[in-house]
Formats: C-alpha cells, sequence, structure tokens
C-alpha cells in the first residue's frame, strides 16, 4: 500500500510540474527573452509582509533594492521604493502550447519595478520566467526523445523476441554496437556531424531524434525479453490454435504484456534525456541562445566568477532535484507494480 | 581457451563496426573543417582544394575509410586540422590522462561500494541500512552535472583544491614525490566526483547480491559449525555474489566514461573529454573518431576484462 502511496505521491509533483512548465507564460511574470542591462544577476526579490513601520500586509511586496542604490539611498532592504505584488496582471503576450494566445499573467508588479523571484542573469533576463520556459524546451526533448526510443524499441524487440531465428540474432547484434559505443560520445559524435549554423529548431529536433535513435537497444532487449516468454504463454497458443494471425497474436496478446516494461522504461528514460539535453547544451553543443533550455541556464556557471559570487544562478539545478525524483520514484513503484501484477 | 578466442573475436568485430558506423556518420556530414575559410576572400577556392586533397577530403567515403583503417594499424590515426599534427600522439597523452582518471574512481568507487554494500546487507533494514539507501537515491537524483559544479565551487570557494589541471606551474622543479603528490591533488577533486556519481547502483548491487547469498542455506550451514563471521562473508559469501558484480564492472565502465567527459571538462581534467569537445566545434574530424574510437576500445575492453574475470572466477560459466 505504501508502494501505491509513493506512486500516487510521485505522480502529483509530476503533474503540478508539468503544468507549471506548461502554462509557463501564464506562471511566469516576464517574456524570457525580455533583458534589463541595468539589471544584470540581480538576486533573488524577497516577499516582504510587513513594512518598515510594523504594519502587516495581507499582500506582500517588495523594494526595489536596484533603484535605491542608483537615488544613493543605500541598498538596505526597507529604503527604496516599494510595490506591491499583484495578480493576474496584464503583462508581455504569450501563447500556451503555441495555441491560445492570452497576456495576463499570476502575478507582477507595476512597469518601474521588477520582480525576480530567482534572481536574474547576465542581461538581467529573469531567471524564474526563463526556468519555465526553458522547461518546456528541455522536458518537451526528453519526451519526444524517449517516445522515440521505446517506439523503435517496441518494434524490434517485437520482431526479435516473436519471430526469433537469423532475425533475432541480426537485429540484437545490431543493437550490441549502440551499447558498445559510450553513448554520451556516441552523441557528440553526431552532434559533430550536424552543421554548426543552422536554425534553433532544427538544432533541436535533431539532437532529439539523435538521442532517441541511440537509445533504442536498452527497451528493445527488455520488450524482446517479455516477448519470448509471453509468446511462451498458454492462451497464446491456444489462440494461435484457432488460427489467429502472427499480426493479430502480436496486437492483441503478445504486446499488451509488454505494457508495464514500456511505461517503466519511459519513466526511466524521460529524465535521461533530460539531462542528456541539459548536458550538450551546458557545453555548447545543443540549443542556443536565445531559446531557454534547463542547460543554457546553467551554462552561465561555467564562468568562475559566476559560479562563486552569484548562488542563485545553481536554483534552476535545486529546482530540478524534486523533478528528477518524482521520476525515479514513480519508475521504482510501476517496476514493483508490474512484478507484482505478473506473478 | 576456445571460449577467450570468440571473446576477442567479438570484440573485435564489435569495435570494427562501430568504428565504421561512427566514420561513416561522421564523414557523411555536411561541411568540413575548410569550408569556413571558403567565406575568406583572401583564400581561393584552389588553395581549399589543394587543403582538401592533401588531408584526402576529396575522395569517396569507402577509400578513406579503407585508408583511415590501413593507418590506425599501423598507429597512424590520421592528421588533425587545427593542430596541424597527427592524431595518435595528441590522444595517447590525453587518453593517458582519462584512464588515470577513471581507473582511480573506478577503485575509489568499489572501495566504498563492497564494504558499505555489504554492511547494509548485514544490517537489513535497520536504520544504517535505510540511511545507506537514502543516501544512494538521493545521490542518483544528483544529475551529474549539478555534483561537478558544486565540487568546482567547493574548490573556488575554500581553495584546498586546484580549480583544473593535472600539475602546477612549478611542477617541471619539483622531484619525484613530490611530483606524484601533485598530481594526486589534482587528481583528487575529479576522482571523488566521479567515483560520487557511479555509486549509487554499484551499492545497491553488491547490497542485492550479498543479500541473496546471505539466504542461502550453506551460509547458514558455515555459521552453524561456528566458522568466524568475517571469514564466513569474505571467504564464503562473495565470491559467490561476485559474478553479478563482475559483469556489473563491465556495465560501469560506460556509464564511467560518458560522466568522466562531464567532469573533465568542468573540472578542467586534460583528458579525452576537453579535445572532444573542443574538435567537434572546430570539426576536427579525426580527432573526434579517433577519441569516440578510443573510449570505444576502452568499454569493449572494460567488457572483455569482465567477461575474462567471470570465466576465471565463477565455475559454472565455464561448464556451459
Amino acid at each position: 500500500m505504501t508502494r501505491r502511496r509513493k506512486l500516487v505521491g510521485a505522480l502529483i509533483l509530476l503533474a503540478a510540474f508539468q503544468s507549471l512548465i506548461l502554462l509557463a507564460g501564464f506562471f511566469a511574470p516576464y517574456d524570457f527573452a525580455s533583458q534589463n542591462r541595468e539589471r544584470p544577476f540581480a538576486p533573488p526579490t524577497a516577499l516582504h509582509f510587513v513594512d518598515a513601520r510594523g504594519h502587516f500586509h495581507f499582500r506582500p511586496f517588495i523594494y526595489d533594492l536596484e533603484d535605491a542604490k542608483r537615488s544613493g539611498e543605500g541598498s538596505s532592504a526597507g529604503s527604496g521604493p516599494s510595490y506591491p505584488v499583484h495578480f493576474f496582471v496584464r503583462g508581455a503576450p504569450y501563447k500556451i502550447a503555441g495555441v491560445f494566445a492570452s497576456c495576463i499573467h499570476l502575478f507582477g508588479v507595476e512597469a518601474s519595478g521588477r520582480i525576480f523571484l530567482m534572481g536574474s542573469d547576465a542581461y538581467g533576463r529573469d531567471q524564474f520566467s526563463r526556468f519555465l520556459f526553458g522547461g518546456q524546451i528541455s522536458m518537451l526533448a526528453g519526451l519526444i526523445a524517449a517516445i522515440l526510443s521505446v517506439s523503435i524499441g517496441i518494434v524490434v524487440g517485437g520482431i526479435a523476441g516473436y519471430y526469433g531465428g537469423w532475425l533475432d540474432e541480426l537485429l540484437m547484434r545490431g543493437g550490441e554496437l549502440f551499447l558498445a559505443l559510450p553513448w554520451l560520445y556516441l552523441l557528440f559524435a553526431v552532434r559533430a556531424a550536424l552543421p554548426l549554423h543552422i536554425s534553433q529548431w532544427e538544432v533541436f529536433l535533431l539532437l532529439v531524434s539523435v538521442m532517441g535513435l541511440i537509445g533504442w537497444t536498452r527497451p528493445a532487449r527488455l520488450i524482446r525479453g517479455v516477448v519470448l516468454s509471453a509468446k511462451q504463454r498458454n492462451f497464446v497458443a491456444a489462440a494461435r490454435g484457432f488460427g489467429a494471425s502472427d499480426a493479430y497474436l502480436l496486437r492483441r496478446h503478445v504486446l499488451p504484456q509488454t505494457y508495464g516494461v514500456l511505461l517503466t522504461q519511459l519513466t526511466l528514460l524521460i529524465p535521461q534525456y533530460v539531462l542528456a539535453e541539459v548536458t550538450l547544451t551546458f557545453l555548447g553543443l545543443g540549443v542556443g541562445e536565445p531559446m531557454p533550455s534547463w542547460g543554457a541556464l546553467l551554462s552561465s556557471l561555467q564562468q568562475y566568477y559566476v559560479l562563486s559570487s552569484y548562488w542563485w544562478m545553481f536554483l534552476p539545478a535545486l529546482f530540478l532535484l524534486p523533478l528528477f525524483l518524482a521520476f525515479y520514484t514513480a519508475a521504482d513503484a510501476l517496476q514493483e507494480l508490474h512484478k507484482r501484477v505478473a506473478l | 581457451m576456445r571460449y577467450l578466442a570468440r571473446r576477442l573475436l567479438h570484440a573485435t568485430l564489435l569495435l570494427l563496426a562501430a568504428s565504421f558506423f561512427s566514420f561513416a556518420i561522421l564523414q557523411s556530414a555536411p561541411g568540413d573543417y575548410f569550408a569556413p575559410m571558403g567565406l575568406n576572400p583572401q583564400v581561393s577556392s584552389r588553395t581549399i582544394a589543394g587543403l582538401r586533397s592533401r588531408y584526402g577530403l576529396d575522395r569517396p567515403l569507402p577509400v578513406r575509410y579503407g585508408h583511415w583503417l590501413r593507418g590506425v594499424f599501423n598507429g597512424d590515426l590520421g592528421l588533425s586540422f587545427a593542430y596541424n599534427s597527427p592524431v595518435a600522439p595528441l590522444l595517447a597523452i590525453r587518453a593517458r590522462n582519462t584512464l588515470l582518471l577513471t581507473a582511480t574512481s573506478m577503485l575509489l568507487a568499489w572501495l566504498i561500494a563492497i564494504p558499505l554494500g555489504i554492511w547494509s546487507a548485514l544490517h537489513r533494514g535497520k536504520w544504517g541500512d535505510r540511511a545507506g539507501g537514502a543516501f544512494a537515491s538521493a545521490l542518483l537524483t544528483v544529475p551529474d552535472l549539478m555534483l561537478f559544479l558544486v565540487l568546482l565551487l567547493v574548490a573556488v570557494r575554500t581553495g584546498w583544491f586546484p580549480t583544473g589541471g593535472m600539475v602546477s606551474t612549478a611542477f617541471g622543479d619539483l622531484n619525484m614525490w613530490s611530483k606524484i603528490a601533485d598530481i594526486a591533488r589534482h587528481l583528487l577533486l575529479p576522482a571523488l566526483g566521479l567515483a560520487l556519481a557511479t555509486l549509487p547502483p554499484l551499492l545497491r548491487h553488491v547490497r542485492s547480491a550479498m543479500i541473496e547469498v546471505l539466504d542461502a542455506p550453506f551460509i547458514r550451514a558455515a555459521r552453524a559449525h561456528g566458522i568466524r563471521e568475517w571469514r564466513v562473508l569474505l571467504r564464503y559469501a562473495l565470491p559467490v555474489a561476485a559474478s553479478p558484480l563482475i559483469s556489473l564492472f563491465g556495465f560501469s565502465v560506460a556509464t564511467m566514461l560518458s560522466a568522466s567527459l562531464l567532469v573533465e571538462v568542468i573540472l578542467s581534467w586534460p583528458g579525452l573529454g576537453p579535445l572532444l569537445v573542443d574538435a567537434i566545434l572546430a570539426k576536427d574530424v579525426y580527432v573526434v573518431i579517433g577519441a569516440v574510437m578510443l573510449s570505444s576500445v576502452f568499454l569493449v575492453a572494460g567488457n572483455l576484462f569482465a567477461d575474462l574475470l567471470i570465466f576465471a572466477a565463477d565455475p559454472r560459466v565455464r561448464v556451459e
């Protein structure tokens, strides 16, 4: 029962994370590309509830430290002009899932102030907004690549396991080739083959398809194993005895038995591919500016002065931890669950 | 002996196929190292064509592959465009450094994983085991990238560790022992990072393999005979648990190689990783192929070594 509870918890966390990312335009106060050149590396904005005179406010407000610094009043909290945080404000236009246009943001402050919940980067862009928008790119990359890998895996593994013989031998030997090359190096090699200056979307799509294409071996092997034992089952033999065709047997009886493995693989592969995208972009080989992705957010940490002086540049990485934890917990629980169902 | 021969043949074929595969991908790429030169009005197209033919880029793919392969057997991996020197010596130094780093971390990881795994298996379900399991899960959740960045932050902020490179600037003047100490000091942080990155799956597998063995009747029999506990563990249980662990060692070579690429770039260890990243950005094809091939040689060699170890350690394999 606790396992089921764990799974539910992980799924709720995942759903929350995904909806936050999907509705990035609504939750983010600014556009991911809007710059504030006069506010580079601004620290995270603190939300206040108690003002300088000790009065409590239900509506949180912020102090604009940058403005206070410029007018020479010192930068201690409580000295600059204060801006109350408003909810459901009009701001930069955005589109949800590329279809629904809107300009209502969950929260924001008056135009002369700035609210940076996770600080700002070298160009004064809001890290929080970039984190949410970057999630769209990174999660999409993980999702597409994982689905691609698993689809190839199910076709190859299904055929190899079901038909066996030389076809099986050939496909599995081919898969070994992909396992023999260290995947990160292989990914790099393929990235090297791509022209360096093509449009960002092309880079993104190529990257994702390459990641997906490289990773088919493991799901294929697992699915082959399941198919091998699944086709021995009595009800499959019975259906065959009644004259069912191969295609019908595969579709109706054999492949449904692999769904558990499939789902587990998917939950395991998505975070892996998200990380692959993050790693490649971090090294400057993935999607580039101005497209935000989690890797791009972290890549500024490659400079020592950013790393050592601006701790809030670590925040995006910190917020990724619960996401990965949720994925791994869900995969673990799913594995246990379908193991018990199979027994 | 026949087993050995078959494994060797298998490994060679695999490497050949892998080399052709990576060669074909890289060479079919649009654009090459000399393409950006065409944008320069000072360089005539004839010069570029001359350079291409000098480096053999104008010949068809199978010819180039054959040429490259023949070179490999003579220890010649082609020419680097960017460094204007043979690839082989360039790679050799980098490969040595990568090997030093990965071997050290491999050793470190197993030295932590085996005692800790055995201890966890013995204290199954108690708070220590749970704490160990939670630690492993937490470590598994932290992306390698972040782990290495935090280590770099530690090095930068505390100044206890050097933040990059393999030796200090005064390396040439040191005597032998200080030289070794200097390298060890530089090696410490990347090796630790890499070991931590590979540790969680090792820990889990050692624990589960030991648990499986410790439940076996022959262990109870050994204990009932009054054989001392440490002897039961090391002499009776560990060798039986070893065989899945050895094949895990083979697999862990792959993860370690991939993680080492990242740690080398972030903590500036002069291994294959930084060289490869630079070569990719410069389209220095032969360096890329060389680095990819070397890493797959490491990987295949690791797996082969694991196979042979299993063969030596586990009589059940020999019977087959």
